[in-house]
């Protein structure tokens, strides 16, 4: 199986330069890969400085990685053509956080739906072209004529990332890569935000990588979730598993931290929290090492590798040594068919 | 403690007048947490200001009183309500980790604030109250001395929580204070005012939009749409009985953890303030639409013990 | 129209500015131009109803002169202005676009040059091209220094812009480079373009006025600077003919004035945070 869109063992490191002495690594020896056959909708979950919106930006192209490659259809991004990056930009699209900055004040919001349409020639004609953005309009719960002819500030936040989903659709991608697309948007929109983006995977087969911090959102949308911790993954599979039976110490917490918008009130009656990760990058070992309440001396020497717990699930985590090792690829085992 | 009857907060915009808070009534009792949860344009930050009389033009509080232990602040002459401020109720506004002054030190920027309202203390005794107040918040005394780009977010806003309540006053309104904080840090933010709240016997008013943190954290829970006060209720009866047909809803569409769903948003958009529906605002969106919720705006009425809401058909 | 009243700078800079164009223009219509050369009328005459502003010492009639003096200056200061932001805007855009070498060649050349005392480039310039000089000669000596400062504040907006969401939307729609720089980000930076091209004709003038007060201007023509140089010359203020000296000055001061608030007025309207409240 020729993945369609591959990370392997992508590093990423900001700074470090000739005239910058200290470094970021954002993403350390990442791997995914993501089958063009069966589209699925993978939850990549971070907090700040995870390297959740570096891989993101990886995957679309934007960045290019320190070390590794990223793979479209086989060949390195870093080695296309331009034919090769027109099929790309087909095949690969974005919704990004913020529904304010995407859009040029200057236009109204038809340009950037006319843009791709013209750029991409996926009309022939002005009536051809104003079909496809009507029906794309529609799929997301718009109404083409109370849209169409606005300025961005005559717009709620909802309907901006709404059009933003409009747009990831016209061009048909077999991929979106969504970086906390309802983020910014009222709660009361944001489970129709989501519902078009199960109803894109399901009725289309569009894949989606849905990059979040909200567990809850993460949990209701996908089928795999990687948890990533300072640029490594934590704990990889099947969202019901990592979910209701997290394993590794920092998924955890995450949960443990969450306030759950029920009436039984356990949030803080919990033990105490962890303490707060010290300031110093961690050189050697695994890197949650500061904070974990499991900690032995193992953890400080290497970085644990992943271990494969359950037949959809990874832990990097020496507490479950015991378990096969997962060498190569995925953070998580791949279910065989 | 606190009470605040009909209060109304008018802007002045190019395109029209906007009535961004209307006839917010509520009482916070002593050591009571209570919470306001709404969305953009719910009026929550405007009323957190409005109480502290802090609305610049082209806002102006048109109507409405607020009363501390009895006294009108609306009243107060500048000079006291300056007093009041910080002393009696202090605000840690929306985004306030972010408006740390960046060329002072923690430890001076305390100290400005209580030399602001007339406390006077020999340096000794200044040092020792500020280590006070950063221990109460969970800060080494080091803190200190640093700036605040050396704090992580979730130290910058505890100390944002130690400059508010350093006058001990009696009533803490939190703005969104965790709203730009991870899940970890936030919960260590949230059990420090907790902690705060405790020591110094006082009421925290909780604005936010996380429904989550309200259930976790408050113990009355009061929903804002479009301006409007539409429901005040203890937090367990909001989400095991809501009255009404927005807070319904609302708790329908949030995302659980439990298990796998449908999606449950709630249809059409939020109104825009300078051109509301007649009536009650939710009314195009409200499934249960009868004729009089077209026409008459509803009041906020206890129906039940200790319960409010804002709707025709309760 | 509502916007005006709550823009006053930018009302006062128009009326100010379209005063002085209504008065060159009906001054065309009312008297003869050929009188701003020397020898057209008596000298050193008083404001009076023949010659309203008085003559000057070689019998030029001073309203004339003025009426034909000032477009000439004011053409130097369009012509330098329009160049000097032309020239800045193209190196500024391509200089914060593609970053990297050009930007810092670029910037390079921009820094070193705005430390250079400009007058005194200028002085040196028009010293040694002193042989009959004419008004558009002036124009473009002025020009080949006006650019400096434009490239840089426009290459300062442009970098700001250019990490704006849009523009990373438009690059994952399929807009080339150039495509980008033009279609999104020209229009952003339009107001503000407006502003510093009003700012430039500004500085032009006033380096053009400099320069030929001290006499390194085009000797026979009529222009505001070149007629204070002759004030001088001639020791007219000590001679107490004010309305040779008087003449010239207001008309600058009003120029000036004009193309002041009319800069406030666009940076308001390039800047949304300085507009004010109602």
């Amino acid at each position: 199986m020729t993945a369609l869109l591959e990370a392997r063992h992508v590093t990423r490191i900001f700074g470090g330069g000739f005239f910058d002495r200290s470094s970021t690594l954002a993403l350390d020896e990442f791997s995914l890969a993501l089958d063009g056959d069966r589209p699925s909708i993978i939850a990549v979950v971070g907090e700040s400085g995870s390297g959740k919106t570096t891989l993101g930006r990886l995957l679309l192209g934007l960045t290019t990685p320190t070390r590794g490659q990223v793979f479209y259809n086989g060949r390195d991004l870093q080695k296309m053509s331009r034919a090769g990056w027109r099929a790309f930009r087909r095949d690969v699209q974005v919704i990004f956080q913020d529904p304010y900055g995407v859009y040029n004040p200057f236009y109204r919001i038809d340009h950037v739906l006319t843009t791709p349409v013209a750029k991409f020639g996926l009309a022939t004609s002005r009536a051809g072209a104003r079909t496809l953005i009507d029906d794309v309009l529609r799929a997301v719960g718009l109404r083409p004529e109370e849209t169409l002819g606005r300025f961005p500030h005559q717009l709620s936040g909802g309907q901006r990332q709404r059009v933003m989903v409009a747009r990831a659709l016209l061009l048909r991608p077999r991929v979106i890569v969504a970086d906390e697309p309802v983020s910014m948007v009222d709660a009361s929109l944001r489970a129709t935000i989501l519902a078009s983006l199960r109803t894109m995977n399901r009725d289309l087969g569009i894949s989606i990588v849905y990059i979040t911090h909200d567990l809850a959102t993460a949990y209701q949308i996908s089928d795999t979730i990687v948890v990533l911790y300072r640029g490594s993954v934590a704990e990889a599979g099947d969202v019901e598993l990592v979910v209701k039976r997290p394993q590794h110490p920092y998924t955890q917490l995450l949960l443990s931290s969450i306030p759950l918008a029920s009436p039984e009130r356990t949030w803080m009656t919990e033990s105490a929290t962890a303490p707060t990760a010290p300031r110093e990058a961690i050189e050697t070992g695994c890197k949650f090492a500061g904070r974990c309440p499991s900690v032995a001396s193992a953890c400080r020497e290497m970085p644990p590798p992943r271990f494969q717990t359950d037949r959809g699930r990874a832990v990097a985590c020496y507490l479950y040594r015991g378990a096969p090792v997962l060498t190569e690829g995925d953070p998580w085992p791949r279910r065989s068919r | 403690m606190l009470s605040v009857r009909d209060l109304v907060v008018h802007y002045d915009t190019p395109l029209g007048r906007v009535k961004a808070a209307d006839r917010i009534s509520f009482s916070l009792r002593a050591g009571e947490r209570l919470g306001f949860a709404g969305e953009s344009g719910s009026g929550k930050s405007t009323m957190a200001l409005a109480i502290l009389r802090m609305i610049k033009p082209p806002g102006r509080i048109e109507a409405g009183e607020v009363r501390l232990d009895g006294q009108n602040l609306m009243t107060l002459n500048d000079e006291d309500m300056r007093r009041v401020r910080l002393a009696g109720i202090a605000l840690i506004p929306q985004g306030s980790m972010n408006a740390l002054n960046p060329v002072m030190r923690v430890k001076e920027q305390i100290i400005d604030a209580l030399r602001d309202h007339g406390v006077r203390l020999s340096g000794r005794e200044r040092d020792v109250r500020v280590r006070e107040l950063l221990q109460s918040v969970g800060l080494r005394a080091d803190v200190a001395d640093m700036f605040p780009h050396e704090l992580s977010g979730g130290m910058k806003q505890r100390a944002c929580i130690a400059i508010g309540i350093s006058l001990r006053p009696r009533v803490i309104i939190a703005d969104e204070p965790t709203s730009a904080l991870d899940v970890v840090v936030q919960k260590q933010v949230m059990e420090t005012l907790a902690r705060v709240q405790e020591n110094l016997g006082a009421s925290v008013i909780l604005v936010g939009h996380d429904m989550g943190l309200m259930a976790q954290f408050v113990d009355r829970l009061g929903i804002m749409y479009a301006g409007k006060l539409i429901e005040v209720s203890p937090v367990r009866e909001i989400f095991t009985r809501p009255l009404h047909p927005y807070t319904r809803m609302l708790i329908a569409s949030l995302p659980s953890l439990e298990e796998k769903g449908t999606f449950r948003g709630i249809p059409g958009l939020l109104p825009l303030l300078r051109d509301l529906p007649p009536g009650c605002a939710f009314h195009p969106r409200c499934p249960h639409t009868v004729d009089r919720c077209r026409t008459e705006v509803p009041t906020l009425r206890e129906v039940r013990p200790d319960g409010s809401a804002a709707c025709h058909l309760v | 129209m509502r916007y005006l009243r709550r823009n006053p700078s930018l009302v006062v800079g128009i009326v100010l500015l379209s005063a002085l164009a209504l008065f060159v223009i009906v001054g065309h219509f009312t008297v003869d131009t050929s009188k701003s050369r020397p020898l057209s009328a008596p000298a050193v005459r008083a404001p009076s109803a023949e010659h309203p502003f008085g003559t000057d010492r070689q019998g030029r009639d001073l309203f004339a002169t003025m009426v034909a003096g000032t477009p000439l200056t004011l053409r130097i200061g369009f012509i330098a202005g329009f160049l000097g932001v032309g020239i800045g805007a193209i190196l500024g855009f391509v200089s914060a676009y593609y970053r990297g070498t050009v930007d810092a060649i670029i910037r390079g050349i921009v820094d070193i040059g705005l430390t250079v005392p400009g007058l005194l480039v200028l002085i040196i310039i028009a010293v040694s091209l002193r042989r009959g000089l004419t008004v558009d000669q002036m124009a473009i000596i002025v020009a080949s220094l006006a650019w400096l400062n434009p490239a840089r504040t426009i290459r300062a907006q442009v970098l700001s812009l250019r990490e704006r969401g849009y523009v990373e939307v438009a690059r994952l729609s399929g807009m080339s480079g150039p495509e980008i720089i033009f279609k999104e980000l020209m229009p952003n930076v339009l107001p503000y373009l407006a502003a510093t091209l009003v700012n430039s004709v500004s500085s032009a003038i006033l380096a053009s006025v400099g320069l030929e007060v001290l006499g390194l201007g085009p000797i026979d023509s009529p222009t505001l600077g070149m007629t204070l140089y002759w004030v001088n010359f001639n020791a007219a203020l000590i001679n107490g003919w004010w309305w040779w000296w008087a003449a010239p000055i207001v008309i600058i001061l009003v120029v000036f004035l004009g193309l002041f608030f009319l800069t406030v007025g666009l940076d308001e309207i390039a800047n949304p945070r300085l507009r004010r409240a109602i």
